[in-house]
């Protein structure tokens, strides 16, 4: 085995118009861990996933996936590679049911050569395998809520759909933006078991947060941005305690 | 003296057959409702040349029937995939110069010159479109628009392909009923098969593309892909219609890039319904003769097709085939209470 980072993310810079969103990040996630990256909002969060996962061209630097170089190649094929990520503004078919969301994903070709995750992707079978995936992610298998329609889920169900999009392809990296914001304490508390699951079934994780208290309990380490800089990275309690990260964010957020 | 009490009870036929699945189509009620409305459009299309015995009316079945594949092409490509497509003389013209081509030079027989204009006529327009997939809404739609007028103009002015003359001697079909019933099977292979295609897995692919192309991405799929299929699809239909137009005529011209084939299929596809797929199909079947009727005017016929579609639009019409559906699948009786 590889022993080297899974991900590594090298001077990655990039400018919208006279914007510098991201100014030289570079990062390393090892396999099988939950690396966290915090920043208050506008901070080049999502453009950093935009850039590592295809969806945005970077001005300079270059992304590795298992030591090869997927800089610049189009999302399809990143995401074909197992680097899967989920959308910060949820992008549900919304006149499908549930299920029936994860047919484009298990139809696709990553899905059909890994057989999808726990063996879908085969014709005929796929509308099952969507719905085994909604029960892991926490749809209630014998409730209706896997056959309603997606337009009619509330928030916590639409963050778990992104989640089961990324599943269908059997990721070896989920890379979630923000899947806790807007959702309850209670809807937290019951999506933490569900990342804990993911990474002890071996995917690695890569989890942007806004909020603090949830991601820092179950990320193994973290980065901080700051204007489109890495201000620091550590075990989440060092972070914390980091007085450049306390002037930068948390002074001005209830941790 | 019995005072009656009714009520209205609605029953939506279609949400019961559609979410329980084969199975429940058990009895032969429910059979016959699903396959009496196909049972008839079929059977329909198939009885009218023999009901209809003038020549001049057979041939216009046939012109129908090709604005119908290149309506069907329209409502695929503008309601599954997204992409608006005025392409129709594009594809007529290449599929139908193509057809022209090989039966004259080479001597081939219709039975070979169709399906070889329709296969790579399709790789031809797809390949010529591929530069403008990334392309959305409007400025698809001017692009495949531009492409016919610039090859008829090409034709013309380089004098190649016949030019203004066009070709001449292309072989005719070896019967009537073969000429006649050939375009027909041909279209109602062409709707039961898109139907199929949009309702499996790479259905919901297609109009994910249209819908939210950057989930399709983030799926592992590639929908340039998925537009080239589609487009490929499409752009056969046309050619099919463009080489059987060419051996219909006997002769291949530069009004095979005419704009009636670009346009007819929009309010063929705005009238008859869009995304019913067999909507297209209806508005061709309204539009056609009426344009037919209309021939004495010569190009005011546009005219006539812009005040429908405006019509249609402006009285917000959603076209007759989505209001039939509805109604058939949403039948109401009086009950007794
Ligand atoms: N597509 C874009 N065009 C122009 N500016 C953008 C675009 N995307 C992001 N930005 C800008 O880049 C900066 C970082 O945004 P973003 O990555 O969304 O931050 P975060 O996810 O951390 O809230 C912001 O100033 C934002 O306005
Ligand atoms: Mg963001």
């Amino acid at each position: 085995m590889n022993s080297g980072p899974i991900l590594e993310v090298k001077n990655v810079s990039k400018a919208f118009g006279g914007v510098q969103a991201l100014t030289n990040v570079s990062f390393e996630v090892y396999e099988g861990e939950i690396f966290g990256i915090i920043g208050p909002n506008g901070s080049g969060k999502t453009t950093l996933i935009n850039c590592i996962t295809g969806f945005v061209k970077m001005d300079a630097g270059k992304v590795f996936f298992r030591g090869k170089d997927i800089t610049g190649r189009a999302p399809h094929k990143i995401a074909d590679l197992g680097v899967t990520r989920t959308f910060q503004v949820m992008r549900p078919y919304y006149s499908l049911p549930a299920y029936k969301n994860l047919i484009v994903p298990l139809f696709s070709p990553r899905a059909r050569r890994t057989g999808g995750w726990r063996g879908g992707g085969r014709l005929g079978d796929r509308d099952t395998v969507g719905i085994d995936i909604l029960e892991e992610i926490g749809f209630e298998r014998d409730s209706f809520v896997p056959y309603k329609l997606a337009s009619t889920l509330p928030t916590g169900y639409l963050k778990r759909l992104e989640l089961a999009r990324c599943l269908a392809l059997r990721p070896e990296i989920i890379i979630c933006d923000e899947v806790f914001s807007g959702l309850s304490m209670a809807e937290v508390a019951s999506i933490v078991p569900l990342i804990e699951r993911l990474q002890m079934d071996g995917i690695t994780l890569v989890m942007i947060e806004h909020r603090l208290r949830e991601l820092f309990r179950v990320a193994n380490r973290v980065m901080v941005l700051n204007f489109g800089e890495k201000l620091t990275e550590g075990a989440p309690a060092e972070v914390m305690e980091d007085e450049r990260v306390r002037e930068a964010y948390l002074g001005t957020e209830e941790v | 003296m019995a005072t009656e009490e009714r009520r209205r009870e609605r029953l939506d036929r279609g949400i019961k057959v559609r979410t329980e699945g084969i199975y429940a189509i058990s009895t032969w009620q429910e059979m016959a409702y699903l396959l009496v409305p196909r049972l008839v459009l079929i059977l329909g299309i198939l009885m009218l040349p023999l009901v209809i015995p003038s020549l001049y009316w057979q041939r216009v079945i046939s012109i129908v029937c090709i604005y119908a594949l290149l309506s069907l092409g329209f409502d695929f490509l503008a309601h599954f995939v997204g992409l608006v497509s005025l392409g129709g003389a594009f594809f007529i013209g290449v599929g139908g110069y193509l057809a022209a081509i090989l039966s004259t030079s080479l001597g081939l027989p219709p039975a070979l010159t169709i399906p070889i204009a329709t296969l790579v006529g399709g790789a031809i327009c797809t390949f010529l479109l591929l530069p403008c997939l990334p392309l959305r809404g409007i400025y698809f739609a001017i692009v495949t628009l531009m492409y016919p007028l610039v090859l008829a103009k090409i034709i013309e002015a380089l004098d190649i392909l016949g030019g203004t003359d066009g070709i001449a001697g292309v072989a005719s079909f070896q019967s009537r009923w073969v000429e006649q019933y050939f375009i027909i099977v041909m279209v109602i292979i062409s709707l039961f098969g898109l139907r199929r295609l949009v309702n499996e897995d790479v259905g919901l692919v297609f109009r994910g593309v249209k819908d939210n192309d950057q989930a399709v991405r983030a799926s592992g799929i590639s929908i340039t892909l998925y537009k080239s299929i589609a487009v490929y699809i499409a752009s056969a239909l046309g050619c099919l219609g463009g080489a059987y137009l060419v051996h219909l005529y006997m002769w291949a011209g530069i009004s095979l890039f005419a704009l009636d084939f670009s346009i007819l299929p929009i309010a063929a596809t705005v009238i008859g319904g869009g995304g019913t797929l067999v909507g297209p199909l209806v508005g061709s079947f309204i539009l056609v003769p009426i344009s037919e009727l209309l021939r004495a005017f010569g190009t005011l016929r546009i005219v006539f097709y812009a005040l429908i579609l405006m019509a249609f639009i402006v009285f917000g019409s959603e076209g007759i085939m989505v209001y039939a559906q509805r109604k058939y699948h949403q039948f109401e009786r009086w009950v007794k209470v």
